[in-house]
């Protein structure tokens, strides 16, 4: 982490949560969970309500759906930490049936159905070239997502695009699968609050 | 149906206008990724226009710039979160312009 404050200057009941979490998960507590602990009613309360929608709220999409859109958002962003967070959640979510980082592996994702292939393939041009325009959604709307599904995607797009910059900013640590294993079981069961 | 915009909105008024280390007129500047000096500003486009090159030296020039490490992270938060918006709104304004409704 390369702001010293994210690593160590929590307040003393974050720090005794921290050491609760080091022991129950036995692996280290992950940078993003340092970093919304930091001076929570700055960003970390707030955007935890933000993304707590996007990602668990109610939809049409699942949440195997909205947390594979998370990691392909960061995977087009090449943020390495939470391409692989959101991987293992998203294998989780959609348990033995699919495997998430395969589905990703190819750049036309022809083994995702549509509409959230074309879904995806939306929120990519969005995150890699800031914009998409009308015909891009209408290819979203074409390949059967209903205004409301894209509406929802891009809440998901949103949360990931402040989440994924400031896990490069901030030069997030990036453990190994036991810990993002441990993330995506909490993050399945309490989810972002 | 989802509904971030109430969220959202609070996010934002809280990053902007509620207290911090720095001023709200240099959060909103980073917000907008315009009228920062350097070295400050170059820290502020990356993390706007391509986070993965930020580099640890772009974070100590802030800090060597004068801003506290306080500071820097209020910095890059408004940063991250002044361009997640506007691509926020420029994808909802597509959307609007597909749909023909609000």
């Amino acid at each position: 982490m390369r702001l010293a404050i994210l690593d160590s200057s929590h307040g003393f009941g974050t720090k005794a949560l921290f050491a609760l979490i080091r022991t129950v998960s036995r692996q280290p507590v992950l940078d993003v969970v340092k970093l919304v602990k930091y001076r929570p009613d700055f960003y970390g309360a707030p955007m935890s309500k933000v993304t707590q929608e996007a990602m668990r709220g109610p939809s049409a999409w699942s949440v195997g759906d909205r947390e594979l859109m998370a990691a392909f958002i960061a995977k087009t962003s090449q943020c390495e930490f939470c391409t692989k967070a959101h991987l293992a959640v998203a294998q989780r979510a959609y348990g033995n049936g699919k495997t998430a980082s395969a589905l990703l592996s190819d750049s036309s994702m022809t083994t995702i159905k549509d509409p959230l292939r074309a879904t995806l393939l939306m929120l990519g041009k969005l995150t890699s070239e800031h914009t998409v325009n009308a015909d891009d959604i209408r290819a979203v709307l074409a390949a059967g997502a209903s205004r409301q599904q894209i509406e929802d995607a891009l809440a998901v797009c949103f949360s990931f695009n402040v989440i994924t910059r400031l896990a490069d900013a901030f030069g997030f640590s990036v453990p190994g699968p036991e810990a993002f294993e441990a993330g995506a079981k909490y993050l399945l069961s309490r989810g972002y609050r | 149906m989802s509904d971030i915009r109430q969220a959202r909105n609070a996010l934002v008024n809280r990053i902007l206008e509620g207290p911090g280390k720095t001023s709200p007129s240099e959060r909103r500047a980073a917000f907008n990724n315009s009228g920062l000096a350097e070295p400050v500003g170059t820290l502020v486009d990356k993390v706007a226009r391509h986070a993965c090159s930020v580099a640890g030296e772009d974070i100590d020039a802030a800090k060597v710039s004068g801003l506290s490490e306080d500071q820097v992270f209020e910095i890059v938060v408004c940063a991250a979160i002044g361009q997640a918006t506007r691509q926020y709104d420029a994808a909802l304004a597509a959307l609007e312009s597909a749909t023909g409704k609000e």
